[in-house]
């Protein structure tokens, strides 16, 4: 299994992939279609801007639909799935290796402390974990242990502006996201520190991940260096390359 | 609406058509909506096949998955509004009903074998034989599921009764992958049976 999802994943959203005129190539089938006649839509820029339109309208009904009260499904511990898939934009070799002592978080934006986190710091915070589900935009899904500090009790001791729309995140592997302020205070959402028990391995985040099990994999970031709280929609790496930015699920 | 075979001898003008408009418009739209969801959707599958198989990517609608899903959750707007209105239509005016019933199994029987000698009747357009009553009652229901499974994987967490009744998110799966082929299925046979039958496909398209 492990190996398939890799395989797809270099063949579908790998580094080489996300250059933007080529999303909608292979739409050359399309063509074939006696509706459409002989036109080419795969460069077509009007299909293009109305299909993110018709994404960004679906990031307006998904925070609709988004119940902050609703809770992800947990499981047992041993539904966890072992071993449990890694998945990035990368290989496992090009895994970023960070010095967990001289590790800071930094917290920035609409935020009123903005002094650095180390990690230790961060380990005497009121800590839990659960067993939730990851799905991922591919489809497949795996069951992992997640461990840390709710994210909302985190926002809460920052000073963070509550009211703001977006909480950004930039990560060592050059990875970058954002998520809604109602998810970010949905009470399964940690900044965790340990998976399956363990302190957070490299290639499953370390130092931090943040994680949501209301939401796809993509959105979840490994390896956060930085996070800001800010009215600006910041993007993401695969947002920006086409992704719907909502990704809730 | 007249429910009965309208007399062939009548003037061209004053009956009413086989097929009304909005009847008309509903199934292009929707065959259009299944064709981009059924092509986005290959694509997808592609990106973590449940089967030892993979669609030729020929034959897939977007490019790379995110172009795939762009076309997905656009089309699925159309597939939905357009089936809702279809199904609130045709019962308010009873249509369903008229058309589609009765249903025996007998009746099933019967003209499935008149269908294999090629003597089933096409006399009357305004009627569908048993055969088609079943398979548009089985399409219309296999598509309902295929919705119905699919919003357990777009938002599992959002619709817990919806997921728990599918089987959770991994079976979801498997019930979209099986709905959809049973959905391709029908399109084959269908479409088949159209170009078998071309006045049939003329009243779908005028009316008349
Ligand atoms: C792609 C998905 C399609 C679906 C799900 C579908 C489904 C249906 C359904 C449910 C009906 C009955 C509608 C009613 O009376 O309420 C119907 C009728 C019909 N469809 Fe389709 N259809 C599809 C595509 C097509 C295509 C591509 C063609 C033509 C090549 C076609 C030709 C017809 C014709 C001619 C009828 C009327 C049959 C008659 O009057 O005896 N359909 N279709």
């Amino acid at each position: 299994m492990n190996d398939r999802h890799k395989r797809m994943w270099q063949m579908d959203i790998g580094p080489e992939q996300p250059d933007r005129r080529r999303f909608l190539r292979g739409s050359l089938a399309l063509g074939a279609l006696p509706l459409l006649g002989g036109c080419s839509i795969s460069d077509e820029p009007i299909v293009e801007k109305a299909l993110l339109q018709v994404s960004r309208f679906n990031d307006r009904v998904q925070a609709w639909l988004f119940d902050p009260e609703q809770l992800a499904p947990t499981y047992p511990e041993s539904m966890i799935t072992r071993p449990f898939p890694f998945n990035a934009y990368y290989s496992l070799d090009k895994v970023p290796q960070v010095d967990g002592e001289r590790f800071r978080l930094q917290v920035g934006g609409r935020v009123a402390d903005q002094r650095p986190w180390s990690l230790a710091e961060l380990r005497t915070l009121p800590q839990t974990d659960q067993v939730t589900r990851l799905i991922c935009v591919e489809g497949w899904s795996a069951i992992g242990k997640w461990g840390g500090v709710r994210f909302s009790d985190f926002l809460e001791r920052i000073g963070a502006d509550l009211e703001a729309q977006y909480v950004g995140f930039r990560c060592a592997d050059g990875y970058y996201t954002s998520i809604d302020m109602p998810t970010a205070l949905h009470p399964q959402t940690l900044l965790t520190l340990t998976f399956d028990g363990q302190v957070l391995p490299a290639r499953y985040g370390f130092p931090l991940k943040l994680r949501m099990p209301t939401k796809l994999g993509y959105k979840n970031p490994k390896h956060v260096e930085a996070l800001f709280v800010t009215n600006t929609y910041p993007g993401g790496y695969w947002e920006d390359r086409g992704y719907n930015w909502f990704g809730g699920s | 609406m007249n429910a009965q075979p309208v007399m062939a001898n009548k003037a061209a003008g004053d009956v009413p058509p086989v097929h009304p408009l909005w009847l008309r418009l509903t199934h292009w739209l929707n065959a259009l909506a299944v064709v981009l969801m059924v092509m986005s959707g290959w694509r997808i599958y592609n990106a973590s096949p449940l089967f030892d198989f993979r669609f030729p990517d020929e034959i897939t609608l977007g490019g790379w998955l995110a172009g795939a899903i762009l076309w997905h959750f656009a089309a699925m707007w159309l597939l939905v509004v357009n089936g809702l209105l279809y199904l609130s239509i045709n019962t308010a005016t009873g249509r369903l009903g008229r058309r589609f019933f009765p249903l025996s199994p007998r009746g099933f029987a019967a003209d499935l074998k008149a269908a294999f000698h090629g003597r089933l009747s096409h006399a009357d357009p305004r009627r569908y034989n048993t055969v088609q009553r079943a398979a548009y009652l089985f399409v219309i229901l296999d598509l309902v599921l295929l919705v119905l499974s699919g919003l357990v994987l777009w938002k599992s967490v959002q619709f817990p009764l919806l997921r728990e009744l599918m089987g959770g998110y991994e079976t979801a799966r498997y019930v979209h992958f099986f709905t959809m082929a049973a959905l391709v299925g029908f399109v084959v046979i269908h479409v088949a049976m159209a170009l078998l039958v071309p006045r049939s496909l003329l009243h779908m398209i005028r009316g008349r």
